[in-house]
């Protein structure tokens, strides 16, 4: 088993539109994925008003308010989970509410352990 | 060296070499270490068939003698995370040598996931052509390369970058699961065609490499349908690049200039080739599922017969729409009912491409436009639209003779 990071991507709009109706949708999934074991962590973000970004690529640490990159569309929310293969995790990220009106990104996790 | 021997290398290079890395991929569980050891196995041939004599079996050498080259380069390289897992795997699989019915099976199954793998909807398309070709077609890095009009560096790196993805990703090497398999099957076909339209229609780069692309594309489509004897759109594919191929040498005249398939000499189609192609298109047909690469198959049989059935032709176009309602097909539908209906007729269809802002500077659209209109005797209005086509025209060839069309009007 291996971890993947889904990073769900929509446009503010999107996000902030009233997502009541599909509540049921989101919490099927998160249910049928701790059932088979394969969630680690899931959550939705803070709106990107509400970001830092931090980097030392000048040598010394400058903060930046707000979100990596201004583009259209931002990162809303997570899932960590477990899966055999990316053919599995892709098989989860599709299953997510949100690919309707946004993107979700599937990173493999760095195995670190070795 | 013995040319008997050498020329055995090389035939077991060509024949074998993908089969014997798809299984060295199973048995590693890496792409680069796999392809690394089957080199170091055609090196060893290389030097070994010669004093020896040429093995009974070459591909059985080639996979054992790569394995134990793994076991080694496992050996020396520290860094790999499950080296001891993997190499008693390795040692496991050395030890039960004989080949088995099973195994025998479990070779065309290595190679479809091989394909499968190349062709992974998570690598970028050039990524997978790049993989297929490298892989599958044993062509070289430099090849791909001076074939796609790149550096090789960035060749290299491309397939360097989407080895690395399937290892780093997990991407499975498997062959997809039913309820996948359609849409992947869809997705190979696609890195397939691609690879032998690169090689057919561009008239820039080395032509020798070129030609290499259309064989390859041809290559891959007869093992698919040796793997995959039941897939209608598998043979419908091999039948559509099979009756391209064989007008490979009609297609252009002494000037250079493009001839659509009732301008060319007949004489210089290769035959063998056409009945190849019919052949694949007939097994295809019976299997009584149309799909796009069966129908436009179909539709350049019907226009490479002597006296083309436009009515039947235009109604394949009326299918083929149904299935992939692209600007092109539209197009060549409209053209088709042209011919079948009378001009009128193929000018109505036109009607809403012409309306479609998006195509405003598609080339073809103007000119098949021109066309109809001359037929249909409005000398003003086709007058114009070969000047538009005429603008937008990229190569010369096609310019002059678009200026030809518009002087005869």
């Amino acid at each position: 088993m291996s971890q993947y990071m889904l990073l769900l991507y929509t446009t503010e709009e999107e996000e902030a539109a009233d997502r009541a109706a599909e509540m049921p949708m989101w919490l099927e999934l998160n249910r049928s994925l701790e059932e088979a074991g394969l969630l680690t962590a899931t959550g939705r973000l803070n709106c990107t008003a509400t970001a830092t970004t931090v980097t030392a690529m000048s040598g010394e640490v400058e903060l930046t308010d707000g979100p990596f990159a201004i583009t259209k569309e931002v990162l809303v929310g997570y899932y960590l989970i477990e899966a055999e293969n990316l053919d599995q995790a892709l098989g989860v990220a599709k299953r997510v509410p949100l690919v309707r009106y946004g993107r979700v990104e599937v990173r493999p996790v760095m195995d670190l352990s070795v | 060296m013995s040319d008997r021997a050498a020329d055995a290398v090389t035939r077991a290079f060509r024949d074998e070499r993908a089969a014997v890395l798809a299984t060295l991929i199973r048995h590693v569980g890496d792409f680069q270490l796999a392809e690394d050891a089957v080199q170091d196995a055609y090196a060893a041939a290389l030097t070994t068939w010669p004093r020896d004599g040429v093995p009974a079996n070459p591909g059985a050498w080639l996979t054992v003698t790569a394995r134990r080259r793994a076991v080694d380069r496992l050996r020396r390289d520290r860094s790999v995370a499950d080296r001891a897992e993997r190499l008693a795997e390795l040692i496991r699989l050395d030890q039960q040598e004989h080949r088995t019915v099973s195994e025998e099976s479990s070779i065309v199954d290595d190679r479809l996931r091989l394909i499968f793998t190349c062709c992974h909807p998570a690598l970028d398309v050039p990524a997978r052509v790049a993989l297929t070709l490298r892989a599958l077609g044993g062509l070289t890095t430099g090849e791909i390369a001076r074939a796609f009009l790149v550096s090789e560096p960035t060749m290299g790196k491309r397939i360097v970058r989407a080895k690395r993805k399937i290892a780093d990703a997990r991407i499975p090497y498997e062959v997809p699961r039913d309820e996948e398999l359609p849409d992947r099957v869809r997705g190979v076909l696609r890195v397939v065609y691609l690879i032998f339209n690169e090689g057919y229609s561009a008239a820039e780069g080395d032509r020798l490499v070129r030609e290499e692309l259309c064989s390859e594309a041809i290559r891959l489509g007869l093992l698919l349908r040796a793997l995959m004897p039941d897939d209608a759109e598998v043979s419908g594919l091999l039948a559509l690049m099979l009756l391209h191929d064989s007008r490979r040498d009609a297609r252009v005249d002494e000037h250079g200039r493009y001839l659509a398939i009732g301008e060319q000499d007949r004489a210089r189609w290769d035959q063998a080739r056409v009945r190849e192609g019919l052949r694949a298109l007939q097994r295809s047909v019976r299997m009584r599922r149309p799909g796009q690469y069966q129908l436009q198959a179909a539709i350049t049989a019907r226009q490479m017969e002597e006296e083309p059935d436009w009515r039947q032709i235009a109604d394949l176009y009326g299918a083929l729409v149904k299935l992939t309602p692209t600007a092109v097909v539209e197009l060549n539908r409209a053209v088709a009912v042209g011919f079948a209906d009378g001009p009128q007729a193929g000018l109505e269809l036109l009607l809403p491409l012409l309306h479609d802002p998006a195509l405003e500077r598609y080339q073809p659209l103007h000119a098949a436009h021109a066309e109809l209109l001359k037929r249909a005797g409005e000398r003003e209005g086709a007058a114009r639209a070969y000047r538009i086509a005429i603008e937008l025209s990229a190569n010369a060839v096609e310019r002059a003779e678009l200026e030809r069309r518009l002087q005869d009007l």
